[in-house]
């Protein structure tokens, strides 16, 4: 076997962040190198490096012997680098034929011949179990669908190295199985495969040998003959994290009933949501797993009043709501956790002081009756949300943005704990942080369904709605499946629901 | 050419990035007089002496920054919540219809009354060209920037077509103007013999009340939210419509009171010339002044001194008027430049900025 | 009475001057769709219109060619264009100021170099413009004739502009790269193609349409450089991108919509000027545009990347 890529040394920072320590690693020929470590190890920056995204602050990178130029990913491809990034690079309202075509051409020619695009499409389909319809729109393909566009695109460059990065981050049990088998097929055929994971079980499965990230550094290296689960585990945390553990539940009065709740799509959320039926119990917490883009956005949105639902009634703790906006919703008593914390959660340029304050513009605590804002007060409020919850900053003044993903996401539950919640919305307040962040979260959550709150908890990750959830619920065009009791569910019968198989 | 956002704010940088950019400005000033064939320091100097030369011209400079503060601050205001109001031209010109339609006999009282009276009308003048536009914006997504520019020649239209009908002045003799504000309704001078009037000081009052506003009050911190991040702001259960249909009400409001500064205590009545582009140049007073409301009322001082200077640098040495324009264009694009400068490090192959 | 409202559109030459008046506004539509396309709004539109006007009347005035005259107003709009993609592509910086920025420099360097090179004169001089030109035989088709085949060159060269755009954006090589361009810029970034240079290219093409654009007043409708004399077509060309949902074949409706109304106005105030005044009608197509905008509004096929700035190597 031929060494197809030596990476030596590579260092990167970001401002005081140092995202890449001296990293050395290589890959061979028909080899599947599995590239582990949590969120914000630096995996994808080095793999954005490696493609020629990000310009590495030093060291040095081979392909096939030769030195590769940085920072120039035109090179990195015609030398027969392929990445499929984790969010698809993919224009929605072009088709397939469109996306693959344009980057196999020069943009100065006067025609494209779409004719022997699609041909050697069809191979590359055939050859690796990749099928697609080239004239579909993207938009309209499902996620796994999207993945293998991705796929046949730096396929069809005639590539020798593919860089997979988190690829299982949002396919069900069985769209993994798939994405494995074609996996298998390209390293049959001589490349080189490179996948990115936090998923240790999904990459034992797949990879021939494992190289770790901790915290921008190369922490282990390991074949396949060797693999020890619970050493790696050790690599990838460094320090043993606590898993929070769930204790006997005891459900008490019923705080959300829903009939019969209709929403039809808009723009801000594409999937509307059809005859839905739910209840939401006082200490329970109620997971809801589903492929994204099947209605679970919507639904929480709903709940946090943003939504006017077309037909259907809605109780909060036995009042029947009439009324559908955030503050009205606030007043019920839910807190919502968005999804996308930098973006709907917190305001990056206002300071962390003025984000503390966000939700408590009508606190007289804080601003009092002729509108002025209490500098002390607030100060005070903000310090302890900090405190209690955790979250490291150097100043209160300094800009929200500078904090990292798991302390942003602490003050932005901090900050909706102290208004004292009976219900809380939480949509994948996990996503994207980091071992140690997701245990606090969780076992945030797990305190306030102690303390008798509902909890609604969104999540696509598995592994976690079953830790976490009381009951589980599962979401599929707009439609709710569900609840079923959590110790009676195995990850691979969610996975089938939320595909729309029927299982129970 | 990449750009790395900086990590930490830098003070020194956000107080000279303005100065760069007027230094920078001013040395484009200076090609153009060149090329224009025109002794550049001699055409400054006609410039500063027009500006600051003798009282006379000092209370010309201040007269020239009154409706620009307003105007400046309409843009401020809206902007600081990304509302991009472009629409102060047509505001002014509501503001001063207003002040005609009330102010020249239909409503007459006494002074002390009369003067708040016909600000009142302009303001709200203002904001009710304003109010369908937010509107819309707000509900169906349709851009504002584009609605008040073209509310702008929709306006003019409409007072030209006042003023050549229904309100022309019968003493006039034909031109298109209003009739004449009651003596009442009229600024009262501050400097004898001078052009400078009291609705310079209103101006200022009204840019230290809206700093107060911004800098102190939970309304001033809901823009700043909503303005930085609308999304996040409306999940936090900050009511974004409300907040965005009063920003943009107060933003009328200030060009409309520019409407009546002019009417009411410049000119007297209203004309079709009465604002050569105050509206356009408010929002490079607000750019430069980084949309603070103090800031507002030092730089439209500046644009005020490079306006009534390059007229009479224009009359010494020949060159076109027009100067004062490019200068204020070049204005905006600088600072725009220098706001970027301060939130980000910008390296051109192996130069760090 | 209605008789002689509805007569005039059975008049040739009120379609003729549809067509003639469509003009600068297709123009400059389809050079603002351009841009915005590939993610770029540029509200410099206004005054690149100016400066198109300016330059081409010029270069003419100044005893250049026609046709130099043209290439004269695409070059000073591509420059134009060129300023908006530095600050709007390059450095991020907002496309609405920036915009606007462009349209007060452009505008007034303009009205400052034309007054440098005519400091005193009260009446504009005109220039020798484009002539009409009678196709042979076709000119002839009564009715048709005078509204299609009577028109100048330039008319003409207007409205091939038209099905070459459209061959640009569907069929062309680059023509996609700039859609995907203001769909998802990562898409090209991902397969290797510098986002940027695609994107500040689009925007000077789309910048050197609308100079064009602004050229055609001075060089075959006018013939003579007035101030204002754009008087907001930029603005409604930026409407008619959205009423057209950002397609070429589109825009050459809405076009020839707001220019039938501008050529019906003009004839309608000598039937109606006594009973309504002109300025109203002078109102129509800036309501229009508005009008249209929300008519637009609901549109979902905007360029997803519009306005949103892309940064390489910026950690996401």
């Amino acid at each position: 076997m031929h060494t197809l890529l030596e990476v030596e040394s590579i260092s990167k920072k970001f401002g005081d962040l140092s995202a890449n320590v001296n990293i050395t690693f290589s890959v061979s020929e028909g080899e599947i190198l599995a590239v582990l470590g949590e969120n914000g190890a630096g995996k994808t920056t080095l793999m954005n490096i490696i493609f020629g995204h990000y310009l590495p602050d030093s060291g040095s990178i081979k392909f096939k012997g030769s030195h590769i130029p940085f920072g120039n990913t035109k090179e990195s491809i015609n030398l027969g680098i392929g990445m499929v990034h984790q969010h698809f690079t993919l224009a929605e309202n072009l088709s397939v034929l469109e996306n693959i075509a344009i980057g196999n051409q020069s943009l100065l020619g006067l025609s494209i011949d779409f004719k022997k695009i699609e041909k050697k499409i069809i191979n590359i389909s055939d050859e690796f179990g990749l099928s697609v319809d080239p004239h579909a729109i993207v938009s309209d393909l499902s996620i796994g669908e999207k993945q293998r566009i991705e796929i046949i695109k730096t396929l069809y460059g005639d590539c020798k190295l593919v860089i997979l990065d988190e690829p299982t981050a949002s396919l069900t049990p069985q769209e993994v199985d798939q994405l494995f088998l074609i996996i298998k097929s390209m390293v049959k055929a001589g490349l080189g495969v490179i996948i990115i994971s936090h998923k240790l079980d999904e990459i034992l499965r797949i990879s021939d040998r494992i190289i770790v990230l901790r915290n921008g550094e190369l922490t282990g290296s390991m074949e396949k003959t060797n693999f020890n689960k619970t050493i790696l585990a050790e690599m990838i945390v460094g320090k043993k994290i606590v898993r929070p553990i769930k204790k006997e539940g005891r459900k008490k009065e019923k705080l959300i009933n829903i009939r019969a709740l209709n929403v039809s799509p808009n723009i801000g959320s594409p999937m509307g949501l059809s005859d839905i039926n739910f209840e939401l119990f006082g200490g329970e917490i109620h997971g809801i797993a589903g492929v994204s883009g099947n209605g679970q956005r919507t639904f929480a949105e709903f709940l946090a009043g943003h939504i006017w639902p077309d037909s259907g009634d809605i109780f909060v703790s036995g009042n029947h709501v009439n009324k559908f906006t955030p503050e009205e919703f606030m007043n019920l008593g839910i807190a919502y956790i968005p999804e996308d914390r930098n973006s709907d959660g917190v305001v990056g340029e206002l300071s962390i002081l003025e984000n503390g304050i966000l939700t408590e513009t009508r606190n007289p605590m804080i601003a009092n009756q002729f509108g002025f804002l209490n500098r002390k007060r607030s100060k005070d409020f903000v310090s302890e949300i900090c405190e209690r919850n955790d979250v490291r900053f150097q100043s209160l003044n300094q800009p929200a943005r500078l904090l990292s993903g798991g302390n942003i996401q602490k003050l932005l539950i901090g900050r909706w704990l102290k208004r004292n919640p009976q219900i809380i919305v939480a949509c994948q307040p996990t996503r994207g942080l980091d071992e140690g962040a997701i245990a606090s979260v969780q076992s945030l959550l797990l305190t306030e369904r102690d303390r008798g709150r509902a909890v609604l908890f969104i999540t696509e990750d598995l592994d976690e709605l079953l830790l976490v959830s009381d009951v589980v619920s599962v979401m599929f065009d707009g439609k709710l499946i569900g609840p079923y009791p959590s110790e009676e569910l195995e990850k691979r019968e969610i996975g089938l629901m939320m595909t729309g198989g029927d299982v129970l | 050419m990449r750009l790395e956002s900086r990590e930490s704010y830098s003070p020194f940088l956000s107080i000279v990035a303005p100065f760069a950019a007027i230094i920078f400005s001013l040395f484009c000033a200076f090609i153009l007089l060149f090329i224009a064939g025109a002794p550049p320091l001699e055409s400054f100097f006609h410039l500063l002496k027009g500006a600051f030369g003798s009282p006379n011209a000092l209370a010309e400079t201040g007269a020239r920054a009154t409706p620009l503060i307003l105007t400046g601050l309409a843009a401020g205001i809206a902007f600081r919540a990304k509302f991009w109001n472009i629409g102060a031209e047509g505001q002014l010109y509501a503001g001063a219809l207003a002040a005609t339609f009330f102010g020249t006999g239909l409503i007459q009282l006494p002074q002390f009354l009369m003067i708040p009276f016909l600000f009142l009308v302009g303001g709200v003048a203002g904001a009710l060209v304003i109010l369908p536009l937010v509107i819309l914006r707000q509900l169906y997504k349709v851009d504002e920037v584009v609605t008040t520019l073209l509310m702008n020649f929709i306006i003019l239209l409409f007072v030209s077509y006042l003023l050549e009908g229904p309100m022309k002045d019968p003493m006039s003799l034909g031109w298109p103007q209003g009739s004449p504000v009651i003596d009442n309704g009229v600024l009262p001078q501050i400097l004898e013999r001078t052009r400078l009037h009291f609705g310079f000081l209103i101006a200022i009052l009204a840019a230290l009340s809206l700093w107060i506003v911004l800098s102190r009050t939970s309304f001033g911190f809901k823009i700043k939210a909503v303005g930085h991040n609308t999304s996040a702001t409306f999940h936090a259960g900050i009511p974004v419509f409300r907040t965005v249909l009063i920003v943009a009400c107060l933003s009328g409001a200030m060009a409309g009171f520019a409407g009546i500064t002019e009417t009411a205590g410049l000119k007297g009545y209203l004309t079709l010339d009465l604002s050569p582009g105050f509206g356009y140049t408010g929002i490079a007073v607000a750019m430069l002044a980084a949309l603070n409301p103090i800031g507002i009322i030092f730089s439209a001082l500046f644009l005020a001194m490079i306006y009534v200077g390059a007229d009479s640098m224009s009359r010494a040495v020949n060159v076109p008027t027009y100067l004062a324009d490019v200068v204020v264009a070049i204005t905006v694009l600088s600072v725009l430049v220098s706001l970027i400068l301060i939130n980000y490090k910008i390296q051109i192959g192996k130069l760090r900025f | 009475m209605i008789v002689e409202f509805l007569e005039l559109f059975i008049n040739a030459g009120f379609w003729a001057a549809t067509i003639r008046i469509a003009c600068p506004l297709l123009l400059a539509t389809l050079g603002e769709l351009i841009c915005e396309r590939a993610g770029v709004l540029n509200l410099g539109i206004e005054g690149i219109m100016t400066a198109g006007a300016m330059v081409g009347w010029t270069a003419v005035y100044l005893g250049a060619d026609l046709s130099s005259g043209i290439i004269c107003a695409a070059f000073i709009g591509a420059m134009f264009g060129l300023i908006h993609a530095g600050f709007t592509v390059h450095l991020g910086a907002s496309q609405h100021v920036t915009g606007i920025g462009i349209t007060l420099l452009a505008s007034s360097i303009s009205y400052f170099a034309f007054r440098l090179i005519l400091p005193t004169s009260t009446t504009p001089p005109k220039i020798q413009a484009f002539e009409q030109v009678s196709i042979p035989f076709f000119s002839d088709i009564p009715f048709l004739g005078p509204v299609f085949f009577q028109q100048t060159i330039f008319t003409y060269l207007a409205f091939l502009t038209v099905p070459i755009v459209i061959w640009f954006l569907n069929r062309s090589p680059f023509g996609l790269a700039v859609k995907m361009a203001g769909e998802n810029p990562m898409a090209l970034e991902a397969q290797g193609i510098d986002v940027l240079r695609v994107r500040t290219i689009a925007v000077m093409l789309g910048s050197s349409l609308m100079a064009v654009g602004g050229a055609y007043l001075t060089m075959s409708a006018f013939n003579a450089f007035y101030f204002g004399m754009i008087n907001g077509r930029g603005w409604i060309a930026v409407a008619l991108v959205i009423f057209a949902a950002w397609k070429p074949e589109r825009a050459i409706l809405g076009a020839l919509l707001f220019a039938g109304l501008d050529a019906y106005q003009v004839r309608a105030q000598q039937l109606a000027g006594a009973i309504v005044p002109y300025q109203f009608f002078l109102m129509l197509p800036f309501l229009l545009s508005i009008a249209a905008m929300v008519f637009a509004a609901k549109s979902t096929r905007y360029p997803k990347a519009l306005l949103v700035p892309f940064r390489r190597g910026e950690r996401h």
